[in-house]
C-alpha cells in the first residue's frame, strides 16, 4: 500500500506495579482501515486503547498520529485531534435524557469546526443534530426512545449511544471497545449497517472484539495480542489460523 | 543544632497528629474530617475523669478515654458512614458536620477560655545538645518512634494488620479472599481514632485544651497528608517532617503566627507541582474503564 | 392477608400539562406556574407582610444571602460534582473587596457591590486553580482551608484592618433597597442558574458530574469546565458577601465565619440537594431557626450539624424533593 499510516503505534510498553500490561507493541493503521484487535481477557486490550486515546501514559513508545506525535497528550486534545473511543464499561449521563446525551459531544470545539451545522450555539440546533444522529444510530425517531432517561435504556440502547457520542464529533479514527459485547443477535445485525455507513464515510475503525465471528465480517485486518505482546497481525482468516493464537485462546495440549 | 532539635521534635510531633486521618483514608477511603474532634474530645475526656474523678490514676484515665474514642470512631463508621459508603461527596459532609457537632458541642458544653489543661507525664527537663529540652517532649519523641515501629509491625505480622493492608492495597481483591471490608473499615476508623487520642494525651501538656486546637489538628493532618500523598503511611511521615522543619525555620526566621499558613500553603504548592503528593499511590486521572 | 406494595403514579393533572397541553386550561396553568408564582409573590411581599414585626425584617436581608450561598453550593456539588466546605471563602473575598472599593478607592456602593463579585469571583477561581484538574476530595480539602488560611494571613500580617476589620462602609440608601436588592438577586439567581444548567454549556456540566471520563473523551478539558463551573458560584457567593459588608457596614474577619460554610450545606441537605430552590427553602428554615437558637450560643452548630446528618443518613433527598414528589404524584397500595 503507497498510503500513509494514520495511526502508527511504536513500541508501546506499560507495566502496572509488576505486571507488564504491554509488552513494545506496534502496528499501523491506514486510513479506511476496519482493524480488529482480538485476544483473551487480560491481553492488555483496552489498555491499549488507553494509552493510545491518552487515559493512560504508556512507559515507552510513541503513538503518531498524521506523523505528529501524540504520545502523553491529555485525553481531550486527543479527541479533539480526532480520534475518538467507547468505554467498554460504559456509564451514560445517566440524569440526562438520551438525545441530551449527544449535547455534550456537540458541545466540544471539534463539533463546533467538524460537525458540519451551522448551530452558532444556539439552544435548538444541537437538539435537532443530536435526535438525527441518533436516528442514524439506530433510535425509532419517533417514539420516545430519544427522549427517555439513559439510565433507562435497555443495553443495546446504551452501546449505540456510546457510539452515537463518538460519531457526532466527527472523528477521523473511533476505537470501539468491545461494541458487540452483550448485544443479541438482532441487535448486532442492527449495528452492521452502522459500521458499513461509518465505513463508507471514511472513518477508520479499530474494534477489539470478543465475538469473531462478526468482527471478521467487517474487518481488513486483525492484530492479535496476549499477555500484553503482538503476536501476529494481517489477513482475519490468517490470522486465525495461526497456532499462536489458538494456543492463546484455548490453550495447549500437554502431553 | 536548636534548628534540629526542635525540627525533629515537632515533626514528630506532626507525624503524631497526622497517622490517624491518614490510616482511615487508605483503608476506608473516608477523609475523616472528625479526626480533630477526636483529638479533643479525647483530651477533654481524660480532663474530666481526672478531675472530677479523684483517685482515678492519669493512666487509667488514659486508657478509658482512649478506649472511649475509638468506640466513637467505630460507631461514626457503623451507624453514619456506612449508609453513604461510596458516596464521596456526602462521606465528606458528613464527617466534616459530624466534627464540627463534636467541636461546638464542647466549646458550648464549657470547654471555654485557657483553663483546662493536663499534667505532663515527667515534670521537669533536661539538659541535651546544649538546649534544654522538657522531659515531655522527649516522651514525645521516644513514644512516637516506638508508635512507627509498632504499626510498622502490626500491619506485617498480625492477621488483622495483613487485612488492613490488603484492603488499602485493593479492596475487591481482598474482599474476594473473604475479608469482610466494613469490618476493616470499623477497625481503622477505630484505631484511626485511637491514634488521634494517644496524640492528644502526649500532645495536650504541652499546652491547654482549646476547640481551636481541634481545627488545627484537622489542617495538619490534612497538610501533612496531601504532601505525604493520600494514602501512604511512609509519605505521612516523611511529610512531617518536611512541614515539621519548615514550620520551624519560618519560626526562627519570622514569627510563630505563620504555622498554619506554612501548612496550608504548602498544600497548596503540593497540589501545584505533584498532586499526589510525594508517595501517593492515586494519579489525578483515574483510570476507571 | 395479601402482599402489598406501593405504587406511585403520575398525578392526571401532571399527565395533562405535558407538551401543548400545558395551557389548556386555567387549572393546568395553575398547577404548572402556581408553585413558582408563590414562591416569586411570597418572596417579593415579605418585607411587607413583615412590617409587622420588625425584628424578623432584618432577618430577611441575610437570610437572602444565605440564600445565594446555598443556591451555589448546591450548584456545585449536584450538578458538577464539586463539594465546597469553604463557602466563607466566597463570602470573606466578596466582602473584603467591596470593602475596598468602597472605603478605600471611594467607589459607590452600586457599583463596588458588583465590582466586587466580579474581581472576587476572579481571585477565588485563580486561588482554587490549582485543585480543579484534581479528583473531588482535593477541592473539598482546598475549600476548607482556605477561609482559615485567610483569617491567619489578615490577622498575622494585620492588613485590612485586620482583626478589627473595614469599617466605614456605605450602606445601601433605605432599608426597602436592600430588601429588595437581595430578593431580587435571589430570584435572578434561582431563576438564571435554573436556566443556565439546562443550556447545553450546563449540560456539559452536568456531564463531568455523572462522568468526566466520557467528557475527556468527547473533546472537552473537563479543567476548563470546572474553572467555569467555580467562577459562576464564586460570582454568586461573593455578591453575597459584599452584600453582607454592607449590610453591617463592616467587613471583618467573621466575613469568613465557619457560619457561612455550614448553613448552606445544612440548607442544601434539608432542602433538598439538585433542585437549586431546595435550598433556598432550607435557608428559609434553618436562618429564621437559628434566630431563635441565638440564644444557645454555639450549640446552634450542633442543631445544624445534626439535624444534617440526620438528613443525609434517613432523608437524604431534602424536603424539596419529597414535597415534588407529593406533588406530581400519588400514591396507593396495590395487590402484588
Amino acid at each position: 500500500m503507497s498510503e500513509e499510516a494514520i495511526l502508527s503505534v511504536q513500541g508501546i510498553s506499560k507495566s502496572f506495579g509488576g505486571v507488564k500490561a504491554l509488552d513494545n507493541v506496534s502496528f499501523d493503521i491506514y486510513p479506511g482501515d476496519i482493524f480488529g484487535i482480538i485476544g483473551p481477557n487480560g491481553s492488555g486490550k483496552t489498555t491499549m486503547i488507553n494509552c493510545i486515546s491518552g487515559f493512560i501514559r504508556p512507559d515507552s513508545g510513541h503513538v503518531l498520529f498524521e506523523k505528529k506525535d501524540i504520545t502523553g497528550w491529555k485525553p481531550h486534545k486527543i479527541a479533539h485531534i480526532g480520534i475518538a473511543r467507547t468505554f467498554q464499561l460504559m456509564r451514560p449521563y445517566y440524569s440526562l435524557p438520551a438525545y441530551k446525551n449527544l449535547i455534550i459531544p456537540l458541545w466540544s470545539p471539534r463539533a463546533k469546526k467538524f460537525g458540519g451545522w451551522r448551530g452558532g450555539g444556539k439552544h435548538g440546533d444541537r437538539d435537532t443534530v443530536a435526535v438525527d444522529i441518533l436516528e442514524e444510530i439506530g433510535f425509532e425517531r419517533d417514539s420516545r426512545v430519544p427522549y427517555k432517561l439513559a439510565s433507562t435504556l435497555p443495553t443495546g440502547y446504551q452501546k449505540r449511544l456510546e457510539l452515537a457520542r463518538c460519531i457526532a464529533m466527527r472523528p477521523q479514527i473511533i476505537f470501539c471497545d468491545e461494541v458487540f459485547s452483550g448485544l443479541s443477535m438482532s441487535e448486532i445485525a442492527g449495528m452492521m449497517p452502522l459500521i458499513e455507513k461509518l465505513k463508507a464515510e471514511g472513518v477508520t475503525l479499530i474494534m477489539v472484539e470478543h465475538r469473531l465471528r462478526e468482527l471478521f465480517r467487517v474487518a481488513n485486518r486483525v492484530m492479535a495480542l496476549n499477555f500484553g505482546q503482538k503476536l501476529v497481525e494481517g489477513d482475519p482468516r490468517v490470522v486465525i489460523e495461526n497456532p499462536k493464537v489458538r494456543e492463546a485462546y484455548l490453550g495447549t495440549e500437554e502431553v | 543544632m536548636e534548628i534540629l532539635v526542635y525540627g525533629i521534635i515537632n515533626s514528630i510531633i506532626l507525624s503524631l497528629m497526622s497517622l490517624g486521618f491518614s490510616l482511615v483514608y487508605s483503608i476506608a477511603r473516608v477523609p475523616n474530617f472528625a479526626h480533630g474532634a477526636l483529638y479533643i474530645t479525647t483530651g477533654y475526656m481524660v480532663w474530666l475523669m481526672v478531675n472530677k474523678l479523684q483517685g482515678l490514676p492519669y493512666i487509667l484515665a488514659i486508657i478509658f478515654a482512649i478506649g472511649a474514642t475509638a468506640i466513637i470512631g467505630a460507631l461514626i463508621y457503623r451507624c453514619v458512614l456506612i449508609r453513604i459508603r461510596g458516596m464521596e461527596i456526602s462521606e465528606i459532609i458528613a464527617t466534616y458536620a459530624i466534627g464540627l457537632a463534636i467541636l461546638e458541642g464542647l466549646r458550648w458544653g464549657g470547654l471555654r477560655g485557657m483553663t483546662f489543661s493536663l499534667p505532663p507525664f515527667y515534670p521537669g527537663a533536661v539538659s541535651m545538645f546544649g538546649l534544654l529540652i522538657d522531659y515531655q517532649r522527649l516522651i514525645i519523641v521516644g513514644t512516637g518512634i516506638l508508635t512507627f515501629i509498632l504499626l510498622y509491625l502490626f500491619t506485617r505480622y498480625t492477621k488483622i494488620g495483613l487485612a488492613l493492608r490488603g484492603i488499602a492495597q485493593d479492596e475487591r481483591a481482598a474482599m474476594m479472599l473473604g475479608i469482610n471490608s466494613d469490618m476493616t473499615a470499623v477497625i481503622s476508623l477505630a484505631i484511626g481514632s485511637a491514634l488521634a487520642g494517644f496524640a492528644a494525651v502526649l500532645l495536650l501538656p504541652l499546652g491547654n485544651i482549646v476547640v481551636e486546637a481541634g481545627y488545627n489538628v484537622l489542617i495538619f493532618a490534612i497538610a501533612v497528608c496531601v504532601i505525604g500523598g493520600l494514602g501512604s503511611w511512609g509519605g505521612t511521615i516523611v511529610a512531617s517532617f518536611i512541614i515539621g522543619f519548615a514550620q520551624i525555620l519560618t519560626e526562627a526566621l519570622g514569627s510563630s503566627h505563620y504555622q498554619m499558613v506554612v501548612a496550608l500553603l504548602a498544600i497548596i504548592l503540593t497540589l501545584l507541582i505533584k498532586p499526589s503528593g510525594l508517595f501517593g499511590k492515586q494519579k489525578e486521572l483515574e483510570e476507571r474503564v | 392477608m395479601e402482599a402489598m406494595r406501593k405504587e406511585r403514579i403520575d398525578r392526571g393533572l401532571k399527565v395533562r400539562t405535558e407538551g401543548i397541553y400545558a395551557i389548556s386550561g386555567v387549572r393546568e396553568i395553575l398547577y404548572l406556574l402556581g408553585p413558582r408564582l408563590l414562591l416569586i409573590v411570597g418572596l417579593m411581599a415579605l418585607p411587607l407582610v413583615l412590617e409587622l414585626a420588625p425584628y424578623w425584617k432584618r432577618v430577611i436581608n441575610i437570610m437572602c444571602a444565605y440564600a445565594l450561598l446555598a443556591i451555589s453550593f448546591d450548584f456545585l456539588a449536584n450538578y458538577v460534582g464539586l463539594v465546597c466546605l469553604g463557602g466563607a471563602f466566597f463570602t470573606g473575598v466578596g466582602g473584603y473587596f467591596s470593602a475596598i472599593y468602597n472605603v478605600y478607592f471611594g467607589i459607590p456602593v452600586y457599583l463596588a457591590m458588583p465590582l466586587a463579585a466580579i474581581t472576587g469571583a476572579a481571585f477565588c477561581t485563580l486561588c482554587l486553580l490549582p485543585c480543579l484538574p484534581l479528583r473531588g476530595v482535593y477541592f473539598a480539602i482546598v475549600t476548607l482551608m482556605y477561609p482559615l488560611l485567610f483569617t491567619r494571613i489578615i490577622e498575622a500580617l494585620n492588613i485590612l484592618g485586620g482583626t478589627n476589620g473595614i469599617t466605614g462602609l456605605d450602606n445601601l440608601p433605605g432599608s426597602y433597597t436592600e430588601h429588595y436588592v437581595i430578593i431580587l438577586m435571589v430570584l435572578a439567581s434561582l431563576f438564571g442558574m435554573r436556566r443556565f444548567v439546562n443550556e447545553d454549556i450546563g449540560l456539559v456540566l452536568r456531564g463531568v458530574k455523572d462522568n468526566d471520563q466520557s467528557v475527556r473523551a468527547s473533546g472537552i478539558s473537563v479543567t476548563r469546565m470546572k474553572i467555569i463551573a467555580v467562577f459562576v458560584a464564586s460570582l454568586i457567593g461573593c455578591f453575597a458577601g459584599a452584600y453582607i459588608a454592607h449590610l453591617y457596614m463592616w467587613a471583618g474577619i467573621s466575613l469568613f465565619a465557619m457560619d457561612f460554610s455550614i448553613i448552606p450545606i445544612a440548607s442544601t441537605v434539608i432542602g433538598g440537594g439538585g433542585t437549586l430552590v431546595g435550598p433556598v427553602i432550607g435557608t428559609f428554615i434553618l436562618v429564621p431557626l437559628s434566630e431563635f437558637l441565638r440564644f444557645f450560643g454555639t450549640f446552634r452548630i450542633v442543631i445544624y450539624c445534626a439535624v444534617l446528618v440526620g438528613f443525609i443518613m434517613f432523608k437524604s433527598e431534602g424536603l424539596m424533593i419529597y414535597f415534588q414528589r407529593k406533588y406530581h404524584q400519588f400514591e396507593r397500595w396495590v395487590k402484588v
